[in-house]
């Protein structure tokens, strides 16, 4: 392990904490899934690290690595559909703006 | 030498990872944040790459940098006005959600140096050929549950943004 | 002969060693790595728009430059300085940094896949274990430096032609990668230089080119490639004569060098990756092994600049059908098929199931694609 493992998972806290941020304080709804993107490489990051120190199992952590990248990309794909959708119909992408259960 | 050098280096990334994730969270323009969202993308797969994982970092950055940023980027591009800059881009709840959020780091933080991880230095190596037994061998079944969700994401993204 | 810049090497590494500790030596041998392939790519890049323009203007019965030096040698020369002396202009309302970066960021891309590349026996710069997942994820990259480019460019005709080119990488990169994997089921390794030795013996019967799935799939990984390096008849996104120049409208000067560039480096990897796939690489008899791979290399660049001297551009419907309706389901059925290949018992028997099957599917899928004539219109003339 070139550098101790409590760095690595400082950082991923870090970036964890920074993705949180944007995603309760941007008003833009396509800045929102960024900060989601951040949040699931975050996660990502602690099961590589983990992965790597512990001999029993080592590739569980690299498989599950890949699972949460499929399943990010997926999450990016629908809602962006979504804020697609929602710009035709409001032509906003500010998630204060779309405020009322009916339109 | 060498190893005082890979070490700065590493933490060398780790800092700028940071310091393009804080960019992408406080730039105004919105397409200058998806691309500090590629500068940190490219930098944690830097990271995997010195913590021995080459496959998912390849795989981080044909999926992450190549598939997801494109996606990202086509939205930005269809959904832009111009007169986006002068809007503001945070909400009211900065101040509640920075002391929140820097509370929650100090804890953890605090926490991770305080506990005792059992750290083993020699490792097998993990490389594409164990990767592709273990998936379809012991995770056969999330693998299978992957395609599945897979393609009713994009039947589900096509029927969302048709327009009909 | 063989090893000439393999033993060049080691004998400046050890000249260095004599008065060099052993970690700045383990830093000299990648720097020198580095240096020569910095030196390879643009110089090979200035040679092939040399090639390009000879070759062209053959094709279209004239004669090409031939004032500057013999045979129009220095032209390259010429081009460069005129390049580096033109006015940088940058558009008004563009965004200044992202329309700096853009190019640059091209560059990057296309230089570093020059380091998996194995230009002879033990002259891949480096040999990872992931070489070809390695190509595959840096071109990918690609694509965001065209989507900076053309947004920043603020210009209706790059934001189109921008967003039209990263539709057809996009689209491309799919059949690109299925394509290829027959040849990973085959070797059972991603490093390219574990696919060129995996070629090797029966004097070069055992390219993977010879057998039915190689042949097809070498066929669309190198027309997918071509798509990849925006060349005719994929060009769509820099046609002159369709939207200006598509995602490099706007720049002058060294940027639109260095994306003119790039596009020549990219057309070199792909022509190289494509020899060493599917082509035996660095295999052949008596010459050396790096003469091989220039020679398979440049025979593909050439036929490239064939397709641009010869064939008319798609249109985008057309291209975008070719990539999602023809050239995927191909590969996928090429895959099933090499599949079988590996598992059926005897040689005829292996022959002819995938020939069959190959030949009944491409048959299938032409006659699905075939664009749909509408019934001829009747006129009514007034009395």
């Amino acid at each position: 392990m070139p550098i101790p493992l409590e760095h690595i998972l400082i950082f991923s806290t870090l970036l964890f904490s920074i993705g949180l941020y944007g995603v309760l304080v941007r008003r833009n709804v396509i800045g929102i899934l960024i900060s989601i993107e951040l949040i699931l490489n975050a996660v990502n990051v602690n099961l590589i690290a983990f992965s790597r120190v512990h001999t029993l199992n080592p590739e569980m952590g690299q498989v599950f690595a890949i699972f949460v990248i499929a399943l990010a990309a997926l999450a990016a794909t629908v809602g962006l559909a979504i804020v697609l959708a929602l710009y035709r119909v409001k032509q906003t992408i500010y998630a204060d703006e779309v405020n009322l259960l009916k339109w | 030498m060498l190893i005082l050098a890979s070490k700065l280096f590493i933490y060398a990334i780790l800092f700028l990872s940071l310091v393009a994730a804080l960019g992408v969270v406080m730039l105004p323009n919105l397409f200058h944040s998806a691309l500090s969202l590629v500068a940190t993308l490219i930098g944690i797969a830097a990271l995997y790459l010195a913590l021995q994982a080459e496959f998912i970092a390849v795989v981080q950055v044909l999926l992450y940098v190549g598939a997801v940023m494109t996606l990202i980027i086509f939205a930005i591009m269809l959904t832009h006005r111009i007169g986006d800059q002068t809007v503001p881009q945070k909400n009211q709840q900065s101040l509640p959600a920075f002391l929140a959020l820097a509370a929650f780091v100090g804890m953890v933080s605090t926490l991770i140096l305080q506990s005792n991880w059992p750290v083993s230095e020699t490792v097998a190596r993990v490389d594409a050929l164990a990767l592709g037994k273990a998936l379809l061998g012991v995770y056969i079944f999330p693998f299978e549950i992957i395609s599945v969700v897979l393609i009713a994401g994009l039947v589900g993204a096509v029927v969302i943004a048709r327009k009909d | 002969m063989d090893s000439l810049f393999v033993n060049l090497k080691k004998g400046l590494l050890d000249f260095l060693s004599s008065f060099l500790p052993a970690d700045f030596v383990m830093i000299a041998s990648a720097l020198v790595s580095i240096i020569a392939i910095a030196i390879l790519g643009p110089f090979t890049m200035m040679y092939l728009t040399w090639f390009e323009r000879k070759l062209i203007s053959r094709i279209q019965n004239r004669i090409g430059p031939n004032r500057v030096g013999i045979f129009g040698l220095l032209q390259p020369l010429a081009d460069g300085v005129k390049m580096l002396t033109k006015e940088d202009i940058v558009p008004d309302g563009a965004d200044k940094v992202v329309h700096f970066l853009a190019p640059v960021v091209t560059v990057i891309p296309a230089l570093l896949v020059f380091s998996v590349v194995p230009f002879g026996r033990n002259m891949a710069a480096v040999d990872l274990n992931v070489g070809f997942l390695f190509f595959i994820a840096v071109s990918a990259t690609t694509t965001i430096a065209i989507f900076m480019g053309s947004w920043a460019s603020r210009n209706k005709f790059s934001l189109l032609g921008g967003m039209r080119s990263v539709a057809q990488l996009v689209s491309y990169e799919v059949p690109m990668v299925l394509s290829a994997v027959p040849v990973i089921l085959a070797t059972g390794s991603l490093s390219t230089v574990s696919i060129v030795e995996a070629q090797s013996g029966w004097h070069g019967l055992k390219w993977f080119v010879f057998t039915p799935w190689g042949l097809v799939a070498f066929v669309i990984f190198y027309l997918c490639g071509v798509a990849e390096c925006n060349r005719t008849p994929f060009d769509i996104p820099e046609g002159e004569s369709e939207i200006v120049a598509g995602f490099h409208t706007e720049y002058s000067g060294m940027k639109f060098a260095l994306w003119y560039m790039a596009e020549f480096m990219n057309v070199f990897t792909i022509s190289g990756l494509t020899a060493t796939l599917f082509l035996g690489g660095y295999q052949g008899p008596f010459l050396p092994s790096w003469v091989w791979f220039f020679t398979k290399t440049y025979a593909l660049v050439f036929v490239m600049m064939w397709f641009r001297g010869t064939l008319p551009r798609l249109r985008v419907d057309q291209l975008m059908g070719l990539a999602w309706k023809f050239f995927l389901p191909f590969t996928l059925i090429n895959l099933f098929v090499a599949g079988l290949w590996f598992f059926l018992p005897t040689r005829g028997l292996r022959v002819g199931v995938s020939l069959a099957l190959l030949a009944v599917s491409f048959g299938f899928l032409v006659w699905v694609n075939k664009p749909f004539v509408p019934e001829k219109r009747m006129y009514e003339f007034a009395e």
